[in-house]
């Protein structure tokens, strides 16, 4: 009874990480419509653009072999989603915790740490943003998209994508003062989303243009899932995967120290 | 000597104004507002629509063939998608600025309420901010219009001019259903939902992107159902000079009929609202 009681133990990263994902899911419960309607938006757009565009186009080539136009733009659609979703959890929501809910002052005053702070999130992030993609490679299964079982690893691409635009995106919004500054995303957002060669093949683009447009990480993106689902796998896609890696890690190097400055000094 | 125009029981001054004095008092109050926010959608009201136009109708459109019978008789995919963009551009901004903007100015800011502590009565305040969201459309439509100009997407030196009425009245329509519907609604994640199940899929099927007859013979009915179809469609037959007049008689009627509708829901909404 009168045993003194022990010092807390401290949190394992994992637990503490998993604290914060806990959060996040019992936050959504009640917003749950906004959860569950979040997958439709890339099927709208596959359904319109794909299916109703494609009828004025005959087929695109893409590595040699013709494919048609909905086919073509799908796993763009799930490359351009993993980006957008990546984009508004790590932007909005987070900068209205950071700033408005003031959430991570006191998560802080817990044994959780700003690390595990920007773990959670990208791996709350990723659960939502996965089981959008999930249910998107389900729907381009039932409409006959998939002719490669490479098209499974799909989903890693799209998680992969997804953790490092929030990585980025959320080291990013630590900089923002007020929501005008949501404009710059848009200005980034709006380019990369249209330009990425998710409509159309990268041909449209010429010379240094071109150039410009298989650098940025949305195209790399957009490629590898295109590589995936079409089975037009090769070495060349390890870049891609790279790229992605090396831009995510970066991103949460920056997010952990950044909050280390906002929050902890 | 007791005043003999204005009842007894009311102190000079507090006479009931006309909505058109209304309105012109409140204007500076809006043009404040606007002049101080619009960095803050320049991108958004501006410059994402044309990235639209690039990507979608020169980048996208050089891969599709130029045939008129199957772009409702536009020469070019981008002379086809341009006037649906900038219709669908239209209720985009018209929503925007009814849903979260009335929202606040009821339930956080409070801006309504002191409105209504002057002569100004709930009607003409909903009248007067409609108006300026509608003012706003129009300019931000015209923009984009002057812009698209040069590409050479109008068949008549008039298009372009019957084109914006057709976009403006497109935005007055839905800027009253929204402004309705946030006047009836007790969260702001409300709009998040339309946003995603009403708004984003009116925009893609509703004729911008491709010719609604490509949805075929069910979907075309549906897709001409929806007032943005109208609002597509005429401000596509007036931008390519192909107006047929019983066709632009329909769309002009339908898109009037629902501004007038969505008025009187507008103002019947927000006076409930006030009453509360």
């Amino acid at each position: 009874m009168s045993t003194p009681t022990r010092f807390p133990v401290p949190l394992t990263s994992v637990q503490a990480t998993l604290l914060l994902v806990e959060r996040n899911v019992i936050t959504y419960r009640s917003a749950w419509k906004l959860f569950i309607t979040g997958f439709l938006e890339p099927v709208f757009y596959l359904l319109s653009i794909g299916i109703g565009v494609g009828q004025l186009i005959e087929t695109f080539e893409f590595n040699g072999r013709d494919i048609p136009y909905a086919e073509f733009v799908a796993p763009g659609m799930l490359a351009a989603s993993a980006f957008n979703g990546a984009l508004m959890d790590s932007c909005f929501n987070f900068f209205f915790k950071l700033k408005h809910l003031r959430l991570y002052d006191s998560v802080l005053a817990t044994p959780v740490g700003t690390a595990d702070v920007a773990r959670g999130e990208v791996i709350w992030g990723q659960l939502r943003g996965g089981s959008y993609s999930a249910a998107f490679l389900v729907v381009m299964l039932a409409l006959g998209y998939l002719h490669s079982w490479w098209a499974l690893l799909a989903l890693p691409a799209a998680l992969l994508i997804g953790f490092a635009f929030s990585a980025v995106a959320m080291a990013c919004t630590t900089w923002f003062t007020s929501w005008q500054d949501f404009e710059k995303v848009t200005l980034v957002q709006t380019p990369l989303f249209l330009f990425s060669a998710t409509f159309f093949p990268v041909t449209a683009f010429d010379g240094w243009l071109r150039w410009v447009v298989e650098c940025t990480p949305l195209y790399r993106g957009v490629v590898l899932c295109r590589e995936l689902t079409t089975g037009a796998v090769s070495s060349a896609s390890l870049v891609s995967v790279v790229y992605l890696l090396v831009m995510g890690a970066a991103g949460l190097y920056v997010v952990r120290r950044r909050l280390d400055s906002l929050l902890l000094t | 000597m007791p005043p003999t125009t204005t009842s007894t029981t009311r102190a000079p001054g507090d006479e009931r104004l006309s909505t058109a004095t209304a309105v012109r008092r409140m204007a500076p109050y809006w043009l404040t507002v606007s002049l101080r926010t619009w960095r803050g959608s320049v991108v958004s009201a501006f410059l994402a629509p044309v990235f639209y136009v690039v990507a979608m109708g020169v980048l996208l459109g050089g891969f599709i063939a130029e045939d008129p019978s199957r772009l409702e008789g536009a020469p070019d995919y981008l002379s086809f998608i341009v006037p649906g963009l900038v219709a669908g551009h239209a209720m985009q901004t018209a929503v925007a600025d009814t849903s979260w903007p009335v929202f606040s100015n009821f339930k956080w800011n409070r801006v309504y309420d002191s409105m209504v502590a002057t002569p100004i009565t709930v009607r003409q305040v909903a009248f007067a901010h409609l108006f300026f969201v509608w003012l706003r459309v129009t300019v931000v439509c015209a923009i984009f219009d002057l812009v698209v100009a040069p590409f050479g997407v109008f068949g008549s030196w008039w298009g372009p001019f019957g084109a914006l009425g057709a976009q403006s009245l497109t935005g007055l329509a839905f800027a009253t259903l929204m402004y309705g519907y946030a006047c009836r609604v007790e969260s702001d994640a409300a709009f998040g939902v339309v946003f995603r199940l009403a708004i984003f899929p009116l925009f893609l099927f509703s004729g911008a992107f491709f010719p609604v007859s490509n949805l075929g013979a069910v979907g075309e009915r549906v897709a001409q159902l929806t007032p943005l179809w109208h609002g597509v469609n005429l401000s596509r037959m007036l931008s390519l000079d192909t107006v047929d007049l019983s066709t632009a008689a329909i769309n002009l009627a339908v898109l009037v009929g629902v501004s007038v509708l969505g008025g009187w829901w507008a103002v019947s909404g927000l006076e409930r609202r006030m009453a509360r």
